[in-house]
């Protein structure tokens, strides 16, 4: 077991998935909530336009998603996110197209946090004078993603589990190490197997606890 | 969109509010589409328009031999996967609610694990195992796929029964012991049927999810969809063709099933047989199903929400 640690680059691999997971993330986040809000919008376009985003998205493989950014965007269409280093690149393309996929997931998480809010709240809001912005972001929001928070957690772990797909254009994360170490040590297959799996018990593990945490503490009282 | 919540969070509008919206939202139209425009530009740059790289699809040629070769290979691999893993879930979705302990700790402990690995690890593992041993030699592709997505989804499946078993009203568990049925007949006989139906709608979903994860079949060279796109790709030099016609493909399946999946949601709350509604996975999809609270479920039954 010792030789996959020295043959192989077992750490780096993991930092790889780290980097693209914290990136995809934070476009995932982002790009969500703001798909979220163009699902709620008072103006039809905006919905709309939401919609389709989350129901294209949602109906692709991410599989897809992945070859067609580095494939199509980034060979075809020569945009280079980082013109430097093309190596890189791939790392940037995929972590998008994650971000991207992952991001109707998250809006949908939000709205269903959104549409868990007591239907009063908004109409006191509403009664108060406040106009769609202010209800949304000041009374609806906060109170959405306390019950957002659970799904949330769980499009997050799962989109770390998602971040394999990345491998395909060469990424060279854990997944990637895996294909390439059980082919050249079809000895160490199993040992491979149990280091690549338990990796990402390690990393999807505290998340998950975080997330029933947060989630026992933040749920209402109903 | 008058019945939901969300439509409280705005006035109708009036007059000048809708001309404003008319405004802004002819001006977004423009923008989305010069964008649109503009991709495709890129793309006629790229000479992606040629007719050269459109007409294959057209041909008789491309379609028997690679697109519904391709469908079928996903089709089928969905389909026994999508068989095997309902079986898979079911048996350990009725271990993990045992009242033997060992039996529950031995179900519980195999399902989380297997939800835990991401599918594509697993498929490449098996890939390998299958390659290594000389099991189901040349099948090794389509046995890892099937492997992977039943064990994947059926510890998803297993997790849906366990929520929507135990989201049944206490009192179904109770009627049947005291009328004399043992635990496992109660579970089979009241508990299980009422569970299913609640839970059909989620677990079509899931047939959706294992529609998508196919495409996974393309790293380890199964011949499927996406890996056929791949091939014209490099035939006839239209790899962007080739994957705009596909995922074409992939959208129309997966939005009919998820049409679907909504349609039979609406059939079975409206005939009343749902018993449990208080349970929807919202993230089936991607694995971590949770039993959210009622109204949470509600809205993620209803609309497209959270079937996928």
């Amino acid at each position: 077991m010792g030789e996959l640690f020295s043959e192989f680059p077992v750490w780096s691999a993991f930092f790889m998935t780290i980097k693209v997971c914290l990136l995809a993330g934070v476009i995932a986040f982002a790009l969500g909530t703001l798909v979220a809000i163009f699902r709620l919008s008072p103006m039809p376009v905006l919905r709309s336009m939401g919609a389709l985003y989350v129901n294209v998205i949602r109906n692709t493989p991410l599989t897809l998603l992945v070859a067609f950014s580095q494939m199509g965007l980034a060979s075809t269409l020569g945009w280079h996110l980082n013109r430097a280093d093309l190596y890189s690149d791939n790392f940037r393309w995929g972590a998008v197209a994650l971000g991207v996929y992952t991001a109707a997931f998250v809006c949908e998480a939000i709205r269903s946090g959104v549409n868990s809010v007591h239907v009063g709240q908004a109409e006191a809001a509403r009664s108060l004078g406040l106009g769609f912005r202010q209800t949304l972001g000041e009374i609806i929001l906060p109170q959405a993603f306390r019950s957002a928070i659970v799904p949330l957690g769980s499009t997050l772990i799962a989109m770390i589990k998602n971040s394999t797909v990345v491998s395909i254009i060469g990424v060279a994360e854990i997944a990637y190490l895996q294909a390439d170490a059980m082919e050249q040590r079809p000895d160490l297959m199993y040992w491979i197997l149990a280091v690549v799996a338990l990796g990402f018990v390690i990393l999807t593990l505290p998340l998950g606890l975080a997330t029933t945490h947060f989630g026992k503490r933040l749920a209402v009282k109903r | 969109m008058s019945t939901t919540p969300a439509s409280v969070l705005f006035d109708a509008p009036g007059p000048k509010t809708r001309r404003n919206q008319l405004v802004v939202g002819a001006t977004l139209t423009v923008l989305a589409l010069a964008f649109g425009a503009w991709v495709l530009w890129q793309f006629v740059q790229q000479d992606q328009f040629t007719a050269a790289k459109w007409t294959p699809f057209f041909e008789g040629e491309i379609w028997t031999e690679y697109l519904l070769p391709g469908l079928l290979g996903t089709l089928k691999a969905a389909a026994v996967s999508i068989v095997l893993a309902a079986a898979f879930g079911l048996v350990f979705g009725v271990g993990r609610l045992s009242h033997l302990a060992p039996v529950r700790w031995l179900c519980g402990a195999i399902v989380e694990i297997l939800r835990s690995v991401p599918v594509l690890v697993m498929m490449i593992g098996f890939f390998n195992i299958y390659l290594f041993n000389g099991l189901f030699s040349g099948k090794e592709g389509f046995a890892a796929v099937v492997t992977a997505l039943t064990l994947y989804n059926g510890s998803v499946v297993a997790e849906l029964v366990r929520a929507g078993v135990e989201n049944l009203p206490k009192g179904q568990r109770e009627a049947g012991l005291s009328i004399g049925l043992t635990p496992s007949q109660t579970t089979r006989s009241i508990l299980l049927p009422q569970a299913l139906t609640a839970m059909l709608p989620a677990i079509m979903s899931q047939i959706v999810v294992v529609l998508k994860d196919t495409a996974l079949g393309y790293v380890i060279t199964y011949e499927e969809l996406l890996n056929k796109a791949n091939q014209i790709g490099s035939y006839k030099g239209n790899l962007i063709p080739a994957f705009v016609v596909v995922a074409l493909l992939f959208i129309a399946i997966n939005y009919l099933m998820t049409t679907l999946a909504t349609a039979l949601e609406g059939r079975l709350r409206r005939s009343g047989r749902s018993a449990s509604l208080a349970v929807a996975p919202v993230e089936a999809d991607l694995g971590v199903v949770t039993a959210q609270d009622e109204a949470d479920a509600r809205n993620a039954a209803g609309g497209q929400g959270g079937l996928h």
